[in-house]
C-alpha cells in the first residue's frame, strides 16, 4: 500500500500548502505573481528567473511539497520518481518562441518547448533522479494518475513519487502536486484515485472550470 | 567606453533574466562564466542575439565566443572594433 503524504497546490494567483494559504498577490501578471512569490519565498535560486512560466509553477508547487521534509535523507536519488500531467503541454511557451522567430528567435525560449523540461528543473532543484513522465491529458485524471503512480511504485526500486498536474495557458494556472510514499508518515491518507480527486478539486480556492477563458488572455 | 559597459550591463541583466542583479553588481573585468557570474551555454546563445539585436554584428567566427563573452570589458572592446559605421 502507498499513501498520500504531502500535498500543494498553486492556483488562482495563490500558493498553498496542505490546503493552507502561504501567499496570494492578485495584482500585475501571472509571470509577476511567480516571480513575487518566489522573492517571498527567500529562495536563493538564481535560476528560477530564467524558467518560462510551466518550469516556475511546477518548481514552486515543488518547493511547497518539498520544502520541509529531507527527501534525499531518507532516500536515495534514484528511489525518488517524478510522473507530472497537463493540458496544454508547453504550448504557452512554444507560442511565446513562434512570436521571437519573427524577429530573432531565442535561445532561452527554445529549451522550454518541451514540457518535460519543468519535469528536469524540479529534479534538477531536488535532486530527483528516477524514473520519470510527463502525460498530456484533456483535464485532470486522478484514476489515470493514480494507476501509473502506482504501477511505478510496485518497481522495487521506487519508494517514493512527486506526481500529479501542471498546467499554464495564457492567465490560466493550475498546480496540484503530491508526494506518494511506500511509507506512511503523519496524517497520510491511501494512494487512492477518489482522494487525489478530493485534494485536486480543494474546496475554497476554486478550480480550473475556467481554463479555455482564462488560456484566451 | 564607460557608457557602453554600462549599457551592456543593463542589456545582459536583462535579456538573461538575472534579476537577482543589478549593473553595478556587475564588474568590469569579471568573468561571465562558469566561476564568474556563472552563465551557461544558452546564456552564451542569448549573448550572439543580444549583439545582433541592439548593435547589428554578427558573430562571424563562433570560435572566438570564448575570448569575446569573457568579461563585459571584452564585449565592449569587440563592440568598438566591429561596430558598422
Amino acid at each position: 500500500m502507498n499513501f498520500i503524504t504531502r500535498y500543494s497546490h498553486v492556483r488562482n494567483r495563490s500558493l498553498i500548502r496542505q490546503g493552507e494559504l502561504i501567499c496570494r498577490d492578485l495584482r500585475g501578471t501571472l509571470p509577476d505573481f511567480l516571480d513575487a512569490s518566489f522573492d517571498s519565498l527567500g529562495i536563493g535560486y538564481p535560476k528560477f528567473y530564467k524558467m518560462d512560466t510551466l518550469s516556475k509553477l511546477g518548481f514552486l508547487g515543488a518547493e511547497m511539497l518539498l520544502k520541509e521534509i529531507p527527501l534525499l535523507e531518507d532516500y536515495d536519488p534514484f528511489q525518488v520518481a517524478l510522473i507530472l500531467s497537463n493540458a496544454y503541454g508547453s504550448l504557452d511557451t512554444d507560442m511565446k518562441y513562434f512570436e521571437s522567430t519573427k524577429t530573432v528567435p531565442s535561445p532561452a525560449l527554445f529549451v522550454y518547448t518541451l514540457p518535460n523540461i519543468a519535469a528536469g528543473e524540479i529534479c534538477i532543484r531536488n535532486g530527483i533522479k528516477g524514473e520519470n513522465a510527463f502525460f498530456i491529458w484533456p483535464r485532470f485524471d486522478a484514476k489515470q494518475m493514480h494507476n501509473y503512480v502506482e504501477l511505478v511504485m510496485a518497481a522495487d526500486n521506487t519508494q517514493a513519487c512527486v506526481a500529479g498536474w501542471v498546467d499554464v495557458m495564457g492567465s490560466h494556472h493550475d498546480v496540484f502536486l503530491y508526494l506518494a510514499e511506500k511509507k506512511e508518515r503523519g496524517n497520510a491518507l491511501v494512494h487512492a484515485a477518489v482522494h487525489l480527486q478530493k485534494l485536486y478539486e480543494l474546496k475554497g480556492y476554486g478550480t480550473a472550470n475556467d481554463r479555455s477563458e482564462e488560456a484566451n488572455h | 567606453m564607460e557608457q557602453l559597459m554600462t549599457d551592456l550591463k543593463r542589456q545582459i541583466i536583462e535579456a538573461l533574466n538575472l534579476k537577482h542583479l543589478k549593473p553595478e553588481d556587475i564588474g568590469d573585468d569579471q568573468p561571465l562564466f562558469v566561476d564568474g557570474l556563472g552563465l551557461d551555454s544558452i546564456d552564451a546563445l542569448e549573448l550572439i542575439v543580444l549583439l545582433q539585436q541592439h548593435y547589428n554584428i554578427k558573430l562571424a567566427n563562433p570560435q572566438d565566443g570564448p575570448q569575446i563573452f569573457k568579461s563585459v570589458k571584452s564585449i565592449a572592446e569587440f563592440i568598438k572594433a566591429n561596430q558598422p559605421a
